[in-house]
Formats: C-alpha cells, sequence, structure tokens
C-alpha cells in the first residue's frame, strides 16, 4: 500500500513537469516569444501599474457587494412567487416565471448596455444617469434571475412533510416557508450561490462597457498608455487571488455538506407526499 | 369508562358521508363516525384500508370529495372555512415524526405558539419545558431533533402538536417507524394523554396497545367502516368474517 502510494507520488511528479516543461519549451521556443515577453510580461511595466490597478478594484467591490446584497434578497421573492400555491396568485407565479426566463435569456452584457446607456437616453426627471447606479441594477436583474432557480432548487429538495407538519401545526403557508422551508434550503443551496458569486465577481468588468472605470477599464487605460499589455496580467492576478479561495471554500462546503448528509438526516420519508396536490 | 359524559354534548368530531379519491381509486367510501368528547377511537385495518387519508382528512391535508367533516360543532369542511385555524386546534402527529431538523426540540416546540396562538417566547417556553418535563424529555430541550432516538423523536412530536392545546389529537401509525424496543415509551405517552382524557383518533397497528386503550374499535376495510365497536369484542368476537381474517394473520404474526 505504502509502496504503491510513493510510486504514484513518484508518477504524478514526473507526468507533471514533462506536461508543463513541454509547454514551457513549446512557449518559449515559438517564433513571437521575445516579442510576447516584451508586451505581456513587462515587469516594469508590472510594478508601475499594478498599485493604480489594483486600488480601482475597489469600485468593483462595491458593484459586486451591493449587487449582492440585493440580489440575495430579490431572487428569495422571486423563488418564493414562483413557489406559491392557489389559482389566486396565479398572475404573480406568471410574472415571476416571464421575469426569470427574460433575464436568463438575455445576455448579460446586453442587459447592461440597454439600461446603461438607454434608460439615461429616456432623460426622465428623477432617474440617476450614473453608469454605476445602472450597472448595479442590470447585474442585479440578470444575476437575481439565475440565483432565483438555485433557491428554488433548495426549497424544493425540502421534503414536503416539513410543510405538511408546519400546516399542520396551523403555520400559513407564508409562515411554513419562512420558519420551516426556507431555512432548511438556504442551507443546502449555499454552495451553489458561492458559484454564482463567483460568477458575478468576474461579470463586474463587464460594467466597464458603460463607463465605469473599474479595474478592467483602468488596466485598458493603462494599456492604451504604455502601449503594453501586461496590465492585463495584473487585473487577471487580481481575479486569480480572490476567486480561487472562494472556489476551494465552496469545494469544503460542499464536502462538508455531503459528509453530514450520509452520516443520516432526520428527513421524513413516508408521511407528506405528493406535494402538488396539497392544499391544492 | 367515560365516554362522553351527558349525551346533549357536542360530540368532538362528527364526520358524515366522507368520501376521498386518489384519481380512479376511492382510497375512503362513505366514512361514517361520531366520536365523543374525551373518548379514544382507535382505528386498525391493512395497509392501504384508507387509514391514513381519513386522518388526513380530518386535519384537511388532504381535500375531500364528498361529505361533511364536524369538530366541536363546527363544519370544518364548509367552503369559506379558514383552514389554518382549524387546523390549530387539532394535533397530529405522523410515522415519521417530521420534527424540523435545523431547530432544537425546544424551538420546534414553541415554534406554532409563538406564531400562530402569538405568545411570548417566554411563556411558550414555560409552557414547552412544562410538557417536556412530563414525558421525560426536559434534559433535551436545547438537542438538535437528529441526536435523538426515534422513540425521543416521536414524544418531542407529539408535545410539539400538544404545545397547541388541540382539542383533538390525531396519531397516524406513530409507532410504526419505532425500532420494537422503543415503542412502548411512545405508547406510555398515549395512555398518559388518554388518562387525561384527550380526545384522540389513533391509527394503528399494535393490536394490543388499541385493546388495551381505545374505547371504541373502527375496523377499517376497503376504505370503509366494516365494523366498530368496544375493543372487547371487536378482538375477541368479531362479527364479520373480514375482521376474524385479519386479526387471524396479526396472531399468526405473532404481533397480538
Amino acid at each position: 500500500m505504502r509502496r504503491y502510494s510513493w510510486r504514484a507520488l513518484l508518477v504524478a511528479g514526473i507526468s507533471t513537469l514533462l506536461v508543463f516543461g513541454v509547454i514551457g519549451l513549446v512557449a518559449v521556443n515559438a517564433p513571437g516569444w521575445e516579442a510576447f515577453r516584451r508586451s505581456f510580461l513587462d515587469g516594469d511595466n508590472f510594478v508601475e501599474s499594478a498599485p493604480r490597478i489594483i486600488a480601482r478594484f475597489e469600485v468593483n467591490v462595491r458593484l459586486f457587494l451591493i449587487a449582492e446584497v440585493l440580489i440575495l434578497a430579490w431572487a428569495l421573492v422571486l423563488a418564493v412567487v414562483r413557489g406559491l400555491k392557489g389559482p389566486v396568485l396565479f398572475p404573480l407565479r406568471l410574472l415571476a416565471t416571464a421575469y426569470v426566463d427574460l433575464f436568463r435569456a438575455i445576455p448579460g452584457v446586453l442587459v447592461i448596455f440597454l439600461l446603461g446607456f438607454g434608460i439615461p437616453g429616456l432623460r426622465l426627471p428623477g432617474v440617476p444617469n450614473d453608469p454605476f447606479f445602472w450597472g448595479v441594477v442590470a447585474l442585479t436583474l440578470v444575476y437575481s434571475a439565475y440565483v432565483s432557480e438555485v433557491y428554488r432548487a433548495g426549497i424544493e429538495s425540502v421534503h414536503p412533510s416539513q410543510e405538511a407538519a408546519a400546516r399542520s401545526l396551523g403555520l400559513t403557508q407564508l409562515q411554513a416557508l419562512r420558519y420551516v422551508v426556507v431555512p432548511q434550503a438556504i442551507r443546502r443551496v449555499i454552495p451553489p450561490l458561492l458559484n454564482d458569486f463567483i460568477g458575478l465577481q468576474k461579470d463586474t468588468v463587464l460594467v466597464s462597457f458603460i463607463g465605469v472605470v473599474e479595474i478592467f477599464r483602468q488596466s485598458q487605460i493603462r494599456q492604451q498608455a504604455t502601449f503594453n499589455f501586461t496590465p492585463y496580467l495584473v487585473t487577471a492576478l487580481v481575479f486569480l487571488a480572490l476567486t480561487i479561495p472562494l472556489a476551494r471554500f465552496t469545494d469544503w462546503l460542499v464536502a462538508r455538506e455531503r459528509g453530514r448528509r450520509s452520516g443520516g438526516t432526520v428527513d421524513a420519508t413516508s408521511s407528506g407526499g405528493r406535494r402538488g396536490r396539497m392544499w391544492g | 369508562m367515560g365516554i362522553g359524559g351527558s349525551e346533549t354534548r357536542e360530540p368532538a368530531l362528527v364526520i358524515e358521508g366522507l368520501r376521498k379519491s386518489f384519481g380512479d381509486l376511492d382510497v375512503l367510501r362513505g366514512i361514517d363516525l361520531e366520536v365523543a368528547e374525551h373518548e379514544v377511537v382507535c382505528v386498525i385495518g391493512a395497509s392501504g384500508s384508507g387509514k391514513s387519508t381519513l386522518l388526513r382528512c380530518i386535519n384537511l391535508t388532504e381535500p375531500i370529495d364528498d361529505g361533511r367533516i364536524m369538530v366541536g360543532g363546527e363544519e370544518i369542511t364548509a367552503p369559506d372555512v379558514d383552514v389554518d385555524r382549524i387546523r390549530r386546534g387539532i394535533g397530529i402527529v405522523f410515522q415519521a415524526y417530521n420534527l424540523f431538523p435545523h431547530m432544537s426540540v425546544i424551538d420546534n416546540i414553541t415554534l406554532a405558539p409563538r406564531k400562530v396562538l402569538r405568545l411570548s417566547r417566554a411563556d411558550a417556553e414555560l409552557q414547552a419545558v412544562g410538557l417536556l418535563e412530563r414525558f421525560g424529555l426536559a434534559e433535551k430541550r436545547d438537542a438538535y431533533p437528529d441526536s435523538l432516538s426515534g422513540g425521543q423523536q416521536q414524544r418531542v412530536a407529539i408535545v410539539r402538536a400538544l404545545a397547541m392545546r388541540p382539542r383533538l389529537m390525531l396519531l397516524d401509525e406513530v409507532t410504526s417507524a419505532l425500532d420494537p424496543e422503543l415503542v412502548a415509551e411512545v405508547l406510555n405517552v398515549i395512555r398518559e394523554l388518554a388518562s387525561e382524557g384527550m380526545t384522540m383518533v389513533i391509527a394503528t397497528h399494535e393490536m394490543a396497545f388499541a385493546r388495551d386503550i381505545a374505547h371504541r374499535v373502527l375496523f377499517l376495510e376497503g376504505g370503509a367502516i366494516l365494523e366498530e365497536g368496544p375493543p372487547g369484542e371487536i378482538f375477541h368476537a368479531p362479527r364479520e368474517a373480514r375482521t376474524r381474517e385479519f386479526l387471524q394473520r396479526i396472531i399468526d404474526a405473532g404481533r397480538l
């Protein structure tokens, strides 16, 4: 067993060295390597650009944090509305479904363009024309459509007998959702939610297209000023530094959740059932 | 046996001509039943005979197709009735406990009293602790359901229903999911409730328990009450051949 694992380690090490060695050799021996190195891997440019670019990252962080809070709240409203039962609420369900379909169908960049240029173009009195504002709105609209689906999957994963038990105690449908179903659902969907937020972090750069000077726009400005692409490398590294720890954290949460589930839950099995039929 | 007291009293539960079907399957085919206050009625019958569905209809968990159900003189199957208000007064306990896994025992018990009856947290907890002490669960108040045995979970589920001070309790095969050695502790809780005069309708496979506790036993077969009577009669001198067959199967399985 031990011998085998040493062997495995050795094989993995050698094959890794080989693969990356070959890639490196191919790159370094490419005919354009010198030109590439000058325009993408310029050390002086890197040192000079980094502080200015990193400083602009603050705009992305603000975009991200504000949008994230709005998305978490708004998406939950959408998910709950889509799950409500009763014929009277049909128009609400229809609206929420149409919303989710619409904003999942349109590319995010288009939503940002349409809102960022379109609405200020209307020159409505009292409506802000700040591109940052419309950037947050657009990201919220698009991402809440995705996140509401994540919530909904979580809500549906809670066994209907939980809702039945809550309703049998006299809780209303909304109270049962609020105190019994949604808290359990959110626990289960934290990992996929984090995944969506990794996407959101990266998509904050799209807001540069309507004139917000954030990290990507700033590196573009530096690139045009220095005729060198190294500033983009700075930006890429900033995102790597932020996103990889978050991705690892998400993996860890998923693994922990899986461990818990297999450790035995108390979910009911037999009674309940037939979610769609209950309470018509 | 103290059934019902004076005859002028409104029965706790009246069911008239109750019908329920799932698609083509007629699960309940005309049930008529009166349960007096403080009466304990056990419903026996094979799996699929409609026991659970009957209880779920009384709790308005399943919409009924035909008939009427009256609880404490009020028709709960009337079209304009407030379902949530009715459910508050009827406690139901399920085979699978259905405790809320993300809440401690005390929160499981106090949730509905606080949110539905609008009790303060202090009052709700005082009441809950009293109930937990009575049923030997006092030290479990802050435990989470998954750290409890099945028997403890089911006792907590019963306490949770009692905390709403129901006038009628429905128990749906509450011991069927339990290991045999845990059955007794749950049955003892039900015995205590019966001795305090709680009106109960109990669907059960525990024949010895039914014989012991019930004032009246109903034998359900194919969605209808085939035979009913005091336990002595049903278990020792059943009139219907089908009842005899059913009981014989139970005896053969060593459960009576």
